[in-house]
C-alpha cells in the first residue's frame, strides 16, 4: 500500500499498459516533449519513444477518429484530449464512430479505445474550457463513461478501460489530480459500472461522482454533526449506472440528494433522478433532490464563478428539503 | 471488369426499383455513372488492403467483391445483410474483406482511415488504406486536417477523390474558388497529386495501380482525384435536374463507361458481342438471385435492436 496522487495513479496505469501490452500507444495534444498540459505523460516520450508516445497536432476530430480507425485495426489506442470542453471539436468521431460503429457494422467491428480529459469548472479558465460534456457523453450508447474520484479508482478503471473492447471516456475532474489516497502494490482492478458505497448511513442517501464526491463528504460531515447518518454512494462511472446499488441504498434510508459538479439541467443526475423514483418510488419518503452548477455558461470572474458551482451548504440545503434536522 | 461494371449498374437500377416499390427505404444514393472509378480504383488493390468510403457505397462493395446477395439484403433491412439490417445503405460493412464503411457524415471516414493506415504504419505491415470521399468533403474541417495528419507522419494512405463536380445540389464552383480543379491543391500538404478521367476504367486501373505500388514501398501518402459524373440524382429523392443544366447530364452521359468500355473491348477483339450479352445475362441472374435472397430473408427479431451495441 503506497500514498499516491490521482496523477500518479494514471501515470501508474499507462505506463503499466505500454509496458505489458504492445498494442496499446498513447496519443494527444503536447503528450510527449511537453510532458502533457496536467503532466500525466511526463516523461514517458523519453522513455517509450515516438510510436508509443504520439504527439498531435491541434486536430482533435482527426486524431480522435484515427484512434478511432487505429482501434478498428486491432490497436488499443489511449487518446488524450487537453480538456474534456475540447471534445466537442471531435463530437462527431466519438459519437458517430467510436460509439455507434459497431452497431452500423452488425458488430463487425470494434472500438477498444480510451478517450481520457481533465474536466471540470473553477479555476476560472472561463465559458470554453470548464464544461463536463462526459454528462452529454455518457448517455450515447455503445460507450462507456468513467469518472473516478480517488486515486484507487483512478487506477483500477484506467485498467478497466484500457482492457475494454469498448471506447470509454474517461473523465479526469482537474481539481483532483494533486488529491491523494491509498493504492495497493498488488494489482486490481474495477469494472465498469459498478458504484461504491463509501461511508454507510442510515438517514440519508448522497450520490455523486468525481469531484462531487468530496463535497458530498463535507455535506455528510456537517449533516453528521445534526446527527444525520449519510450513505454515500460514489458512481464511479456515468455509464453504465449502477442501478442496483442506488436502489439497495434508497431502499435503506428513503431519501435521496444527488449532486453533479456539471450544469443541474439535462445531466446525467436528472436521468437517474428519474430512473431511482421510477425504481424506488414506494421507498421514498420525499422527493429526489439534485444539485448542479447553476444554469449558465462558465464565468470567468471568481467569484462569479464559485457561486456558480454547488458547494457543500447547497446539498445541506437540499437536505432539508426532504429530511428535519 | 466490364461483368462487374455491368453488375454495379444493374444492382443500382434495381435498387432503384425497389426503392420505388418500398423495399428499400431512407436515403438511396446510386454510384450511375460512376462505376470506372470504383471498379478502376478498388481492383488493383490486394486483399490485405483496407478500403474506407463515403454513403455512395455500393458500387464499391460490389467491386471489392462483397456478397451481392447480403449487400441487396442489407438494402432491404434483412437480417441475413452484412450489417443485419441495422446499417442501411449508406453503412455497407465487411470487416473480413476489409471493407471498414460505408461512412454517411461527409468527410468523417478521412480520420478514420488515417487510424488504419497508422496502424499499419505501426504493425510494420506493406498493408494499404484507401479511402474514398467526394468534392464535397473537400471544404470540411476533417479533410484539412487528416491530409495534414497524413503528411506530417507519413501514413501508407491513398486518398481518393471522385470529383463528380456537385457536393449534393451545390456545383463545386459555387462553393471553392478554384472550382473544380484540384491539380494544385495538395502541395500545401506536400502530398503528390495523380488527376485521372473517372469514366476511363483503364485509366483508373492503371494510375492507382501505380499509386499502390508506391505507397506499398515508399510507405507515404498520395492523392488521386478522378473526374467522374453521377447521372442521377444526389439520392433518390433528388432528380437531379434542378442545378445542372440537361446539356451537361447529356455531355456526361455520351461517355457513359458501360458505352464506351464494352465498345473498346470490341475495337480491340477482347470480346465479341454475344460474349458480353452471355456476361449481361449472367448479371441480371445475380441480380435477381439477390433480390431473391432478400426478399426471402426474415426480418430481425426484435431482440436484435439490443444486440452489438457492445462488445
Amino acid at each position: 500500500m503506497a500514498e499516491i496522487t490521482i496523477r500518479e495513479a494514471i501515470t501508474l496505469g499507462l505506463a503499466e499498459a505500454i509496458e505489458t501490452d504492445e498494442s496499446v500507444f498513447i496519443m494527444g495534444e503536447d503528450i510527449g516533449e511537453y510532458g502533457g498540459a496536467y503532466s500525466v505523460t511526463k516523461g514517458f516520450l523519453q522513455k517509450y519513444g515516438d510510436k508509443r508516445i504520439k504527439d498531435t497536432p491541434i486536430s482533435e476530430a482527426a486524431f480522435v477518429g484515427a484512434g478511432i480507425g487505429a482501434a478498428a485495426a486491432g490497436l488499443r489506442p489511449v487518446v488524450e484530449l487537453m480538456s474534456m470542453s475540447f471534445s466537442l471539436v471531435a463530437f462527431d468521431q466519438i459519437v458517430n464512430m467510436a460509439a455507434n460503429l459497431r452497431y452500423m457494422s452488425g458488430g463487425q467491428i470494434k472500438v477498444p479505445m480510451v478517450i481520457r480529459a481533465p474536466t471540470g469548472a473553477g479555476v476560472q479558465l472561463g465559458a470554453t474550457h470548464s464544461q463536463s460534456f462526459e454528462t452529454w457523453l455518457a448517455e450515447v450508447p455503445g460507450m462507456y463513461c468513467a469518472c473516478p474520484s480517488n486515486p484507487y479508482d483512478a487506477l483500477g478503471l484506467l485498467r478497466s478501460s484500457i482492457k475494454s473492447d469498448n471506447p470509454v471516456i474517461f473523465a479526469e475532474h482537474s481539481h483532483l489530480y494533486g488529491s491523494r489516497g491509498d493504492v495497493p502494490q498488488d494489482y486490481f482492478d474495477i469494472p465498469l459500472g459498478k458504484a461504491k458505497v463509501t461511508q454507510s448511513g442510515d438517514d440519508l442517501t448522497l450520490v455523486s461522482y468525481g469531484y462531487g464526491v468530496h463535497i458530498m463528504q463535507q455535506a455528510a460531515e456537517q449533516m453528521s454533526q445534526h446527527g444525520v447518518t449519510s450513505e454515500i454512494i460514489d458512481l464511479r462511472s456515468l455509464s453504465p449506472i449502477d442501478y442496483d446499488t442506488l436502489v439497495a441504498s434508497v431502499q435503506k434510508t428513503g431519501r435521496v440528494v444527488m449532486l453533479d459538479t456539471a450544469r443541474r439541467t439535462g445531466g446525467m443526475m436528472s436521468e437517474i433522478v428519474s430512473e431511482v423514483q421510477e425504481r424506488a418510488m414506494d421507498w421514498l419518503d420525499g422527493p429526489v433532490m439534485r444539485v448542479g452548477s447553476k444554469d449558465v455558461p462558465w464565468p470567468y470572474n471568481r467569484v462569479l464563478e464559485q457561486d456558480i458551482l454547488p458547494t457543500a451548504d447547497d446539498v445541506v440545503e437540499a437536505a432539508r428539503q426532504v429530511i428535519k434536522f | 471488369m466490364y461483368r462487374l461494371m455491368l453488375l454495379i449498374r444493374r444492382f443500382e437500377e434495381t435498387c432503384g426499383q425497389h426503392y420505388s416499390l418500398g423495399n428499400i427505404r431512407g436515403f438511396l444514393h446510386l454510384y450511375i455513372g460512376q462505376e470506372a472509378t470504383g471498379i478502376g480504383a478498388i481492383t488493383p488493390l490486394e486483399a490485405r488492403d483496407y478500403i474506407v468510403t463515403h454513403y455512395r457505397d455500393h458500387g464499391h462493395a460490389l467491386a471489392r467483391g462483397l456478397d451481392t446477395n447480403r449487400i441487396m439484403a442489407e438494402m432491404f433491412g434483412k437480417r441475413t445483410g452484412l450489417s443485419k439490417g441495422k446499417g442501411g445503405s449508406m453503412h455497407i460493412f465487411d470487416a473480413a474483406k476489409h471493407f471498414m464503411g460505408g461512412h454517411a457524415i461527409v468527410g468523417a471516414q478521412l480520420p478514420l482511415a488515417a487510424g488504419i493506415a497508422l496502424a499499419q504504419q505501426y504493425l510494420e505491415t506493406d498493408v494499404v488504406t484507401m479511402v474514398f470521399f467526394g468534392d464535397g468533403a473537400t471544404n470540411q474541417g476533417t479533410f484539412h486536417e487528416t491530409l495534414n495528419l497524413a503528411s506530417v507522419w507519413q501514413l501508407p494512405i491513398i486518398f481518393f477523390m471522385e470529383n463528380n463536380l456537385y457536393g449534393m445540389g451545390s456545383a463545386v464552383g459555387r462553393v471553392r474558388l478554384q472550382g473544380a480543379d484540384f491539380s494544385d491543391a495538395m502541395g500545401a500538404y506536400d502530398i503528390h497529386t495523380v488527376s485521372v478521367d473517372g469514366m476511363d476504367v483503364v485509366a483508373v486501373r492503371e494510375a492507382t495501380q501505380a499509386a499502390i505500388d508506391k505507397v506499398r514501398a515508399q510507405r507515404s501518402p498520395i492523392f488521386i482525384e478522378a473526374r467522374t459524373f453521377r447521372f442521377v440524382g444526389h439520392s433518390f429523392a433528388d432528380p437531379g435536374d434542378q442545378y445542372r443544366e440537361r446539356s451537361e447530364v447529356d455531355l456526361w452521359r455520351r461517355r457513359d463507361p458501360l458505352v464506351s468500355y464494352p465498345n473498346r473491348l470490341i475495337e480491340y477483339g477482347l470480346a465479341t458481342q454475344s460474349d458480353l450479352d452471355d456476361l449481361a445475362q449472367d448479371v441480371d441472374a445475380e441480380i435477381a438471385a439477390a433480390v431473391d435472397f432478400a426478399s426471402n430473408s426474415p426480418e430481425p427479431e426484435l431482440s436484435e435492436a439490443f444486440d452489438d451495441v457492445y462488445a
